[in-house]
């Protein structure tokens, strides 16, 4: 999540190439553009200016995800734009990624200006599912075009092309950013995508029913009534920022009031934080799906609440030391609270059995048994990072491994942990 | 129907009656629908239809945005008045769950009216009602405008009237907010049904997919947000309540000063999106005080300094723990300043008067109410009439006299809901109790001079 403020910053390979190709692409439209010239200036620079603003308004969504649904849209139109007023527009796939670059450019420059530079992947990622699209498009644009009879006869077979086009276009969009993220998170490959096409499925239907509207209203009102058919979407996106915002919220007030452990001296500061970082490592590394890994987070942060209600901070609040019936007590306090809220019950049952052992016929869920761990070895080591004391930890974990601890859930641990301290190793 | 008052009965009988007259004359009229126009009409009806059944309610109580009003506008220029009538008359087979058969009689009658005065003034204007050619476009902008202009209000109209008739609006009580929004979001939703018969010439029923769903998308996103809204509501108020569950008599007070904070709010005619911050700076306002020791807070008797130091620290505490979280910048200042006094003698700055946050000084005046109508171990609850008379006293040297006046109105109107008589705690429950709550502007703490 730290991703956001530093985006120069940990640049993954796949990343890189994404970013190069969208460079490439870019200055080869821009180059080919400057050389023959602008066709049909006003088309472009209207479309150019809705683009602009689509990528001014971009806002992001919950997993860091930045999207800019209006700029898209705007970019889909102006790809699939046969005709202005029964005039055949003549652009080529080139002079749509000059468009789109240019506009992009141009809605990002207020962001720079004060310091929120977008991620490079994210834009990059924009560009490029555009360029796909006006590679695969323009070139059929003039066929197409004949085949409504120029404006007056059936406009089906445009319809199910453009329909066909984009969908593989969004699929492309899902592959490529689930790609990126698998290995930006260090996740499953299938699971990446399967959680890119439950984020992208809605807003995406939205901006491509939009940008199919922009195109054909062209053909039938003249460019004015751009801004008018970008409005539905406008509506989209002012829910999506209001649900992407309280998501936003919800994570923050839990991470904040999961310190009140800290504060009140019940735990040691950052411990909270900790075993919620590790936990979603260990998570992720097992192949948990987004909203499992979100409660997988919410109950890894609030394991320790149950501490509120005692009378006595435990000293150091280690639990991994104290009895297993006060442990239990802890847990089972923790959960009554989290259920009081009335919609976390499931996180409440992680929070509730995060101190059951591995053994016997009741196996506690994977969330449970991921804290139990990250607990325990956040307990022996803390906020260290000196690798022995981490390692000594892991052995230990090991020896009770298979009775207390889910042997697979350490193993994964152990290559977390192995990754995330490599600057101390020598 | 049965628990609706007489001049609601007669109003609604009218209102069916009138659309009942207007469908049947235009029916009976040759000419006025074609047949040609009947596919078109079954397409919009049945799209009406869709657009109606779905509960569309959203997150302002005042205004419930239907897509609907864009297939009946659209009707009006596609399939003309009497063809708009019959498509706004569907509204009478909706099956949104719970809306009884006169409601829904009620809904068809009056989008018919709509429709139809809507389709007159449209054709007055010098619209063709048929599907409107590609290159004719900006010809349909005037009468559409027109059209729109009076299916709008006559609809509010039509709909405040038998609101009021039926005695559930009190015209006193409409904000003009409300109506304002109210206006915009519809007359943004007959932009829509331009669109969709602007279109119509060249992709038919398809116009209207690509134009409904975007929207129909965005009612998804709106549901998603209002659901997480409500369970992040629950959710931060368990977690304060967890916070204050040390402290046996304390319980329940954040939320309590939450919602008096936010009686002050709307007394003083705050916009929603402060009111929403408000209430969660008065629900987060003494998080801090768990860094308070307990064995300070628990003492009898005088504090030492220091002692007193530690509980003035509460509000930077909590300000430390809220601080990374998206409120907005006068919430914070609200939790940080809520113990400062008018006179400065407050803590932890000292500000006084107009410099105290507006946020801190109503928590202040909400805080220090609850605190006063509840139990404490150390005293009683005081009666309501005895707080309030309390906070007048204070008011001009501890509190802001505007903020409370404002309390007091919203008291009187709305009541107030005291916690109740906390029961003694049962001998064998170990309890924490404060031995004086910091709270309590009739208990001051008192401090030992070290000089």
């Amino acid at each position: 999540m730290t991703l956001a403020t530093r985006p120069m910053q940990g640049l993954d390979s796949g990343q890189l190439l994404l970013i190069c190709a969208a460079g490439m692409v870019t200055v080869a439209g821009i180059a080919h553009t400057a050389a023959v010239g602008l066709v049909d200036t006003q088309i472009a620079i209207a479309f150019g200016a809705l683009v602009a603003a689509g990528e001014l308004a971009r806002l992001t969504m919950p997993g860091n995800r930045e999207v800019a649904p209006i700029g898209a849209a705007a970019a889909l139109g102006y790809t699939l734009l046969l005709d202005v007023g029964g005039v055949p527009t003549r652009h080529s796939a080139l002079q749509v990624v000059a468009v789109m670059s240019a506009g992009m450019t141009l809605g990002a420059l207020p962001h720079l200006a004060v310091g929120r530079p977008p991620r490079l992947d994210a834009i990059a990622r924009r560009l490029l599912s555009g360029a796909l699209l006006a590679f695969a498009y323009r070139p059929l644009a003039s066929l197409l075009y004949a085949t409504t009879d120029d404006g007056k006869g059936t406009w089906w077979v445009v319809l199910g092309v453009m329909a066909v086009l984009i969908t593989a276009m969004l699929a492309a969009d899902v592959v490529i950013a689930a790609v990126l993220r698998a290995e930006q998170v260090r996740t499953a490959l299938r699971v990446a995508i399967r959680d890119e096409l439950r984020m992208a499925a809605p807003l995406g239907a939205a901006v491509a029913a939009s940008g199919t509207l922009l195109a054909l209203a062209s053909h039938s009102m003249n460019l004015a009534a751009l801004v008018v058919f970008a409005a539905p979407l406008l509506v989209t996106q002012v829910a999506f920022r209001k649900y992407a915002g309280i998501r936003a919220t919800y994570l923050q007030t839990v991470r904040a009031l999961a310190r009140v452990t800290e504060v009140g001296g019940y735990v040691e500061p950052g411990h909270s934080r900790r075993v919620s970082h590790l936990s979603l490592a260990i998570g992720r590394e097992l192949g948990m799906a987004e909203p499992e890994l979100l409660e997988l987070e919410y109950a890894a942060l609030m394991h320790d609440i149950g501490q509120l209600s005692l009378r006595d901070p435990i000293p150091g609040g280690a639990t991994v030391l104290t009895d297993p019936v006060q442990a239990r007590s802890i847990a089972e306090l923790g959960a009554e609270i989290i259920k009081k809220t009335g919609v976390l019950d499931r996180v409440a049952d992680i929070v509730r059995r995060q101190g059951d052992p591995f053994t016997g016929r009741d196996v506690p869920p994977l969330a449970s048994r991921i804290i139990k761990a990250a607990n325990a070895y956040d307990d022996l080591v803390g906020g260290s990072t000196d690798r022995d004391r981490a390692a000594a930890a892991l052995e230990r974990l090991r020896l009770d491994g298979g009775d207390e601890y889910d042997p697979a859930v350490v193993e994964s641990m152990a290559r977390v942990i192995d990754r995330l301290t490599p600057a101390t190793r020598l | 129907m049965r628990e609706l008052p007489w001049p609601a009965k007669v109003y609604l009988v009218t209102v069916v009656g009138v659309a009942g007259v207007l469908i049947g004359r235009g029916l009976v009229v040759p000419d006025r629908l074609g047949e040609h126009h009947w596919p078109t009409l079954l397409v919009l009806a049945l799209l009406f239809l869709v657009c109606e059944s779905v509960p569309t309610l959203l997150n302002v109580e005042q205004a419930a945005m239907s897509v609907s009003f864009s297939a009946a506008l659209a009707a009006v220029v596609l399939v003309g008045d009497v063809g708009a009538a019959l498509v706004g008359a569907t509204a009478v087979l909706s099956v949104r769950p719970g809306l009884p058969l006169h409601k829904r009689l009620f809904n068809g009658a009056q989008f018919a009216i709509c429709g139809y005065a809507a389709g007159w003034v449209f054709e007055w204007l010098g619209g063709a009602q048929d599907v409107p050619s590609v290159d004719r476009f900006t010809d349909l902008l005037g009468p559409f405008m027109g059209a729109a202009a009076v299916f709008v209000p006559l609809n509010a109209v039509l709909f405040t009237v038998m609101l009021s008739l039926a005695g559930q609006l009190h015209l006193d009580e409409v904000p003009l907010r409300g109506i304002a929004q109210f206006l915009v979001s519809y007359l943004g939703y007959a932009t829509f049904g331009l669109l969709i018969a602007g279109l119509w010439a060249t992709v038919q029923s398809i116009s209207a997919v690509l134009v409904l769903l975007p929207l129909f998308i965005a009612r998804w996103a709106f549901g998603q947000y209002l659901a997480q809204q409500r369970s992040y509501d629950a959710t931060i108020a368990a977690l304060c309540q967890a916070v204050e569950t040390k402290d046996y008599y304390t319980r329940g007070h954040c939320t309590r000063v939450s919602s008096a904070s936010t009686m002050i709010a709307q007394e003083i005619g705050m916009g929603p999106e402060r009111m929403r911050a408000i209430g969660y700076a008065g629900m987060l306002h003494d998080v801090g005080k768990l860094g308070v020791p307990t064995k300070v807070l628990q003492k009898d008797g005088r504090l030492t300094e220091e002692e007193y130091a530690a509980i003035q620290l509460h509000p930077m505490r909590g300000l430390e723990i809220v601080r990374g979280i998206d409120f907005l910048d006068e919430a914070f200042a609200g939790i940080m300043h809520h113990h400062e006094r008018q006179d400065g003698k407050g803590y932890p700055m000292g500000l006084a008067g107009a410099e105290i946050p507006e946020f801190a000084r109503i928590i202040a005046v909400a805080d220090a109410f609850d605190s006063m109508t509840s139990d404490r171990a150390y005293r009683k609850a005081k009666s309501i009439d005895e707080a309030i008379a309390e906070l007048r006293k204070q008011s001009g040297t501890q509190f802001d006299p505007v903020m409370v006046c404002a309390f007091v109105k919203a008291v009187d109107r709305r009541g107030w809901d005291p916690p109740g008589k906390m029961p003694a705690p049962k001998a064998d429950e170990i309890v924490e109790t404060v031995a004086k709550d910091h709270d309590d502007p009739t208990a001051p703490i008192e401090v030992v001079s070290e000089r």
